[in-house]
């Protein structure tokens, strides 16, 4: 079932995604997504889980607007996603946050310019750049790196500066598709934990990944897709194996 | 914008420049072949063009008058050949001018036996014309005036410029369409290529959130400076080239000197240079502007 969770929505709880019979079907092929419902409220920390194929990525790209649904009704931030301008898309890509799997960064600029580039696109200040990007250098543990390009830092390292850049314009979603795939445990481990310090100051965190040691150990609400469906959605959920 | 933006934006245009070093050199060098060929051929073409003119300008039509006409009616068909639109110039010559002239060019010395002027039912117009294409039709209108007893024209210079003239129309319009075309086609092609390789960081500023503007700007003040600097060197290759060929092809040819006139530098770079870098900065910042909007829909 779609809808398993066992925690009840209380009317605090400010829903900041919707989903609504969603379906996106390509050009070629069977259908990445078939009648998905789903709702995360302001402040949670929702694992997005399913094999390849599951239909995970395509759901990335309906909530970044990379991509229109093919019919139901989609909604992040009050911006209906489907009805949304091409000229809006900017705006509203300024509520979100996203880190990658391959970090994707400037490499031909240093680690500060990397996090200051955000702040240039939603026009702050040289002076509120000043201030803020040291700020979230030094919450990712990277103030001393600031110097650096891309290449001369650890993957652990890149995927920090990543989420510093994520971070620093302070996005009220953070999403963040595989963002332990190219990390080894450790360095894993210790972007969960800031992305559990991220969520525990107030954004939503929502966290695409293929680890289920992690899934398992960090006890969040699991969404599981499988074949583009929802199949189980749980609080302090685990990693569901695939049969 | 505020205006720190707008620097900022100034100075990743500067910076793309160096950040894609292959992607600078092999756009500049593709837009400096195409306009130093282009630039190439519109000096030679003008300088023909100025040849023919000049030469143009030395075909005239001679009028002679019936014997015995009174001056006052001279000076009347004088009068009316003026008024001709295809008229650049008339000289009136005297019989005496005419004779003078005769004596000193084929004479000399031996004119002394002559006690009247032989030439004197020789005084003449000599008129000269604006286009030389017009010639037959002039000399039309002239045997039909009264007074006029007999037209001297070259037929076959002005058929001859004409047809010169006709065929470096023809043949610098051909070339001048094709050689745009190849420079449009590689130089969109080398765009393409180049903001192709940075597809990936349109795609990081556009997850970010950055405007189609703010993305497009660095790539267009990069693209209309890579125009600007791939316009300008092959201008100051020619600029320099000119003047030397100018003096080679003088010196060489002196005996053909008195035909050859050909233009000053700063005649053809009046004109070549507006045309080129209109040419280099317009197909820079229309590159861009296409090439960038391929990925702008992210």
């Amino acid at each position: 079932m779609a809808e398993k969770r066992k925690k009840k929505s209380t009317a605090v709880d400010k829903e900041i995604i919707t989903l609504t019979n969603v379906c996106k079907a390509y050009s070629t092929g069977a259908p990445a997504l078939k009648d998905v419902n789903l709702r995360i409220n302001k402040g949670e920390f929702v694992f997005i889980v399913g094999d390849s194929g599951s239909g995970k990525s395509t759901l990335i790209k309906l909530l970044l607007r990379e991509l229109t649904i093919t019919s139901g009704y989609i909604n992040v931030m009050g911006y209906d996603l489907a009805k949304i301008r091409h000229r809006k898309i900017p705006k509203f890509r300024r509520n979100l946050g996203i880190v990658f799997q391959d970090f994707r960064l400037l490499k031909d600029r240093n680690v500060y310019d990397n996090v200051a580039f955000a702040q240039r696109i939603i026009q702050k200040s040289n002076k509120e750049i000043k201030k803020n990007v040291p700020s979230i250098l030094a919450i990712v543990g990277l103030a001393g790196k600031y110097k650096a390009k891309p290449r001369q830092l650890s993957g652990g390292e890149q995927q920090r500066v990543a989420l510093a850049r994520a971070l620093v314009n302070q996005p009220a979603i953070l999403l963040a598709d595989e963002p332990t795939g190219n990390l080894d445990p450790k360095n894993s481990w210790e972007i969960m934990k800031l992305l559990e310090q991220i969520n525990e100051n107030g954004t939503t965190v929502i966290v695409v990944t293929h680890n289920r040691e992690i899934v398992n150990a960090m006890q969040k609400r699991v969404v599981t897709l499988k074949k583009g469906v929802i199949v189980s959605d749980e609080e302090k959920g685990g990693y569901i194996d695939e049969d | 914008m505020r205006i720190s933006t707008f620097f900022y934006t100034l100075r990743q245009g500067f910076r793309n420049l160096f950040r894609n070093k292959w992607f600078t050199l092999a756009s500049i060098a593709t837009i400096s072949a195409c306009l130093f060929l282009f630039g190439l051929f519109y000096a030679i073409v003008t300088n023909f063009q100025h040849i023919v003119k000049t030469a143009e300008e030395g075909v005239s039509v001679t009028v002679f008058f019936d014997e015995g006409l009174e001056e006052i009616k001279i000076q009347q068909i004088g009068d009316q050949i003026n008024k001709r639109p295809e008229v650049s110039a008339i000289h009136f010559v005297s019989a005496e001018e005419a004779w003078d002239t005769f004596k000193a060019e084929y004479l000399g010395e031996y004119a002394d036996g002559f006690t009247e002027n032989p030439l004197e039912d020789s005084a003449n117009y000599e008129i000269y014309l604006n286009d030389v294409s017009m010639q037959p039709a002039l000399v039309t209108y002239l045997e039909s005036l009264d007074g006029v007893r007999l037209v001297n024209r070259s037929d076959i210079a002005a058929t001859t410029l004409t047809g010169v003239n006709a065929l470096i129309a023809y043949v610098s319009v051909g070339i001048i369409a094709i050689l745009f075309a190849v420079s449009v086609f590689l130089i969109s092609n080398t765009v393409t290529i180049g903001i192709s390789v940075r597809k990936e960081e349109i795609n990081i500023m556009k997850y970010i959130g950055a405007t189609d503007f703010f993305v497009r700007s660095p790539f267009v003040i990069e693209g209309m400076l890579i125009g600007l600097i791939g316009a300008a060197i092959p201008m100051g290759i020619i600029y320099m080239l000119y003047n030397v060929v100018l003096e080679y092809v003088t010196n060489r040819f002196s005996m053909l000197s008195s035909l050859l006139s050909f233009l000053t530098v700063e005649e053809i770079f009046n004109v070549l240079i507006p045309i080129s870098l209109g040419i280099g900065v317009g197909i820079g910042f229309l590159g861009s502007i296409v090439t960038v909007r391929k990925h702008l829909r992210v």
